[in-house]
């Protein structure tokens, strides 16, 4: 998909530019964006290991154990399905503490593994393979609807491209995030009801 | 509008001092910790340059083309109608593909508009708030050898469209 995606954002941009007469410009851009992009990574260095940094310490000091813990009632609500103390439930809890801290390389393997539990467990009840089970549809559907709390990376850009007020985009941030997980719960509670 | 931009600046600095006042106080090496998550976070850093450097070359030859301008009036017709700003609309669909190539766009958004402006937080905020659906499926998806995703796709659907279409209304009651 990915593959597809980057191929023909460069097929399309130089045929269109042939066409546009926009070729020298390309050229250009080629040049300055990979530039770009180098001095954005090293921004950000800065700022991620600050940040994954500050999650080290949450974690060894036991705050992400926890919150973890404080999570069960809302992992039992959200996937009924899952028996209690399955580990799936863990991998969930860690996966979505991660992403609400923004920690998108901590959410992907924790995410990873949450998938592999639940997909022997829908092997335990005996559903069919290759089809996704309802907890598993539940999961993505939570990770796709945002549950990052603090968009630190958005805030590092806007203060990078000279921002009054770089942090704003917080609040803001959090009550679309509300918004959007809130439109997904809805819609999973409904879609679960009926494929049961 | 003051009290949202104080708890905004307010909520970093209270989470650090919490989290390492937490540390200390069970007796933890914070700043050992801290060391070894900033290696980390070095690490990724230096794993998705490549990606970044990919994309971004990418999203700029797309944009020095002029392409985008073009396809964002092709779609003015109907965006408007819905209340999308036409400027948001490639931002949208490239968000449900990657992360970064959205990233490359909501920067040339802030250098077109300033980041402070409506379209410039609309931006900021449709990012925080919605995720990369067809990435995010096919990695999931694709671990655990599922071709039937069944409710997945429309239920993430659902979710970005909640996403952008608050985001919109957010950005545009902080704007004004």
């Amino acid at each position: 998909m990915l593959n597809y995606l980057w191929g023909f954002m460069i097929l399309i941009g130089v045929a269109y530019a042939a066409y546009n007469g926009t070729l020298p410009e390309v050229t250009n851009a080629a040049i300055s964006s990979s530039k770009e992009a180098v001095t954005l990574a090293i921004a950000m260095l800065g700022i991620m290991s600050f940040w994954t940094g500050i999650m080290k310490v949450a974690e060894n000091s036991g705050i992400t154990e926890a919150a973890t813990r404080k999570l069960e009632p809302l992992l039992r609500f959200l996937f009924p399905g899952i028996p209690s103390g399955h580990e799936a439930n863990h991998y969930i809890a860690v996966n979505v503490i991660s992403n609400m801290l923004g920690l998108g390389w901590a959410a992907t393997p924790a995410g990873l593994k949450a998938m592999q539990a639940l997909s022997e467990l829908a092997e335990e009840q005996g559903k069919p393979k290759g089809v996704a089970s309802n907890e598993m549809c539940i999961f993505l559907i939570l990770n796709i609807s945002s549950l990052q709390l603090i968009p630190m990376n958005i805030v590092a850009y806007r203060s990078e491209y000279g921002s009054v007020t770089p942090s704003a985009v917080i609040t803001l941030g959090l009550l679309a995030t509300l918004a959007s997980t809130a439109a997904a719960i809805v819609f999973c509670k409904l879609a679960d009801r009926k494929g049961r | 509008m003051q009290i949202i931009n104080f708890i905004s600046n307010a909520i970093v600095p209270l989470l650090l001092f919490y989290i390492i006042g937490f540390g200390l106080l069970m007796k933890q090496n914070v700043y050992d910790d801290f060391l070894t998550g900033a290696k980390e976070g070095l690490r990724t850093v230096a794993g998705i340059l490549p990606t970044l450097i990919g994309l971004m070359i990418a999203v700029g030859i797309l944009r020095a083309s002029g392409f985008l301008e073009f396809f964002s009036e092709k779609c003015m017709a109907w965006t408007s109608y819905l209340g999308i700003p036409p400027e948001l609309m490639p931002l949208a669909v490239i968000k449900m593909f990657s992360s970064s190539a959205a990233t490359g766009l909501l920067l040339d958004i802030y250098k077109e508009h300033g980041c402070d402006s409506f379209l410039g937080m609309a931006a900021s905020v449709m990012l925080s708030s919605t995720e990369t659906i067809f990435y995010t499926m096919s990695v999931y998806f694709l671990s655990v050898k599922i071709k039937k995703t069944r409710f997945t796709l429309a239920g993430a659907l659902v979710a970005t469209v909640a996403g952008i279409a608050a985001s919109i209304c957010l950005a545009r009651m902080w704007a004004t």
